[in-house]
């Protein structure tokens, strides 16, 4: 057998134990091993790769080098409630590194033959997918970063290391624009006028990335029109891409503008629906890097590209069926109140509003108590004064469990990683469907921070913007306690009747001062 | 690899990706998409090729450089970030 070969099987192996990887991701008590097994299968994937040929060492070793020191400081500092930041970040490596794979292919290519590529149509469809998709990821990361982190498309003042980032990146971005416009534009004797055209136009499209990095609103007049723009643009460069590979400043210009359309399609995309658009990027990194194993005739790229692509596709499903949303309304629509929407002062007239001590009163003589967190708990970090307040009154011998919307927080699964940070055993997070039925039982359901995955107007109002959108039905229970800052609607802008139901409490607090305050009277009453 | 292998192997690999992850239970929703996130930094061996291909024009081996740096920050960050937060599940009290 040849070294191929040998290179060949360990890439089956990779692939064979990052599909056991997942199946083991799927269930809590395997789930570490899963996670062990995909690292050894990259790990040898990386070996197989690397041993056995004559390789240039230096770049490799730089690369490999700066990466994993950038790569473990980031993720072991990072705080279990800056997740989805991270989650969102990560993503936009993989798309980058798709991008700039498919660069170097398409240079090598072309410098190796002299002109032409040498490469056949799938190979050079494939390039052209690689540029598209891993632009639109990195720069549609970037952006839910930027938004998760709160520093992106927002009024409010900056800190000081936002604002390093936020107009850093932008910098970097029009930077890179301009030197390319100039090296090829300028200084490239060889470059004929039609390279420096499409050299200047790619200036033009990182000087557009940069500036609507800066802006400080998430739309603007025209913006879905510049969606679709930005999207024909793209495929229309690709085909052209796809005619006349050799055209590099042409692949650039693809990155550019996918860039744009990246940027565009996230930065518009609300908090609540910030679940759908992680999940979603975690899909497009994957079909670059599947994108990227056609370019180089790689299996173990297209496998784990592929995997990652359709489990991305499964959660983005999910995520939009718990909200009762198709993608394109999420991508392109707009949520907020309509015409028909009450008004929020009429709707509150009969709110009553609580203390701690009669709050603990009440769950003096609870049985079973469930808590709704939202993500208000997520903003307040109340995840460890909750799990203290469950403790004392489990103490008490009361029933405590948790319902969890599958869209609470900003990302899937956000709520269930910050109860589990608390140390809360997870078989006490119940699923929206399997508490609903329980829920007229429940002696007092507790809302931590959040609004609209409780509000009944999506069961009774069809007209409403979130109407048919599963909710956790914590009106059925005896008494229903909201603890919130103020009556500000959530994100779909629409007033929640439940808030002023005959069982509703209002606690206007903020959450973590809120359940101490409770924990606190709840220790006197005893 | 001609494209009806490869395409073969990515039509395959997309049933398999649906199947095995169809069922998670949504308190692995998180720790799943980082995992498999890591697992997109598998572009990293691309990268490793092309940086270390000899007889290549050196811009190539910067590019390629670049990238192996993007898809290691993937692949270390996305599986670190996973063993964390896994952690966190495991935990008895």
């Amino acid at each position: 057998m040849h070294t191929q070969d040998f290179r060949d099987l360990a890439y089956l192996v990779a692939a064979v134990f990052f599909i056991v990887d997942l199946k083991w991701m799927a269930h809590p008590r395997t789930a570490v091993r899963g996670n062990y097994l995909g690292a050894f299968g990259m790990a040898i994937a990386i070996a197989a790769t690397v041993l056995g040929q004559s390789m240039t060492w230096k770049y490799v070793l730089i690369g490999a080098g700066v990466g994993t020191v950038i790569g473990w400081s980031m993720a072991a500092k990072v705080k279990m409630t800056s997740m989805p930041e991270m989650v969102g970040i990560l993503n936009g490596f993989g798309g980058g590194a798709s991008v700039l794979v498919g660069a170097a292919a398409l240079i090598g290519a072309q410098q190796a033959l002299g002109s032409g590529t040498g490469m056949g149509l799938q190979e050079e469809i494939a390039t052209v997918l690689s540029a598209l998709i891993g632009s639109v990821t990195f720069y549609g990361s970037y952006v839910a970063f930027g938004k998760l982190a709160e520093f992106l498309a927002v009024k409010w003042k900056l800190k000081g290391w936002q604002k390093a980032i936020k107009y850093g990146f932008a910098a970097v971005t029009a930077l890179i624009g301009i030197a390319y416009g100039v090296a090829v534009g300028l200084l490239d004797p060889n470059a004929s006028g039609r390279d420096k055209l499409i050299a200047w136009l790619t200036t033009v499209s990182f000087l557009l990335i940069g500036w609507i990095l800066t802006l400080k609103k998430d739309r603007f007049p025209g913006m879905d029109v510049c969606k679709w723009l930005a999207a024909a643009l793209s495929i229309g460069i690709g085909v052209l891409l796809v005619l006349d590979p050799a055209n590099i400043p042409l692949y650039w210009l693809l990155a550019g503008v996918s860039g744009v359309l990246g940027v565009l399609l996230t930065i518009s995309i609300g908090g609540a629906d910030m679940p759908v658009a992680i999940a979603l990027l975690n899909s497009y990194s994957g079909l670059a890097g599947a994108a990227t194993g056609f370019v180089i005739g790689n299996s173990v790229l297209i496998v784990a590209g592929s995997l990652v692509g359709a489990s991305g596709i499964v959660l983005t499903k999910i995520m939009c069926k718990a909200m009762n949303r198709s993608m394109t309304n999420v991508l392109f629509g707009t949520m907020g109140p309509t015409a028909d929407t009450p008004d929020a002062e009429e709707v509150y007239r009969t709110v009553k509003a609580t203390s701690a001590e009669e709050i603990a009163i009440m769950l003096d003589g609870a049985q079973h108590v469930v808590i709704i967190p939202g993500y208000g708990m997520a903003v307040a970090q109340a995840q460890h004064t909750v799990r203290q307040l469950a403790g004392l009154l489990e103490e008490k011998g009361t029933k405590v469990e948790y319902a969890i919307h599958p869209v609470a927080g900003r990302m899937p699964g956000h709520m269930n990683v910050l109860l589990a940070e608390a140390n809360i055993e997870y078989e006490k997070l119940r699923e929206m469907d399997e508490i609903n039925g329980e829920m007229d039982q429940v002696d007092v359901a507790i809302v931590v921070g959040a609004n609209d995955v409780v509000n009944p107007v999506a069961e009774t109002d069809p007209k409403s913007p979130i109407a048919g959108m599963p909710i956790i039905q914590a009106y059925k229970a005896k008494t229903v306690i909201v603890i919130k800052r103020s009556l500000s609607p959530g994100f779909a802008g629409i007033p929640n009747p439940l808030f002023a139901a005959d069982n509703c409490l209002m606690y206007f607090n903020d959450g973590k001062k809120a359940i101490q305050d409770i924990i606190t009277a709840v220790k006197e009453s005893s | 690899m001609t494209f009806v292998t490869a395409l073969t192997v990515f039509v395959l690999a997309i049933y398999v990706g649906v199947e095995v992850i169809n069922k998670v239970p949504p308190t692995l929703h998180t720790p799943l998409m980082s995992g498999s996130n890591a697992l997109s930094g598998i572009t990293v061996v691309g990268a490793l090729i092309l940086a270390g291909q000899p007889d290549v024009p050196e811009l190539v081996h910067v590019i390629a450089g670049v990238a192996v740096a993007f898809a290691m920050i993937n692949v270390v960050g996305g599986f670190l970030v996973t063993h964390r937060m896994l952690g966190m599940f495991q935990k008895k009290r």
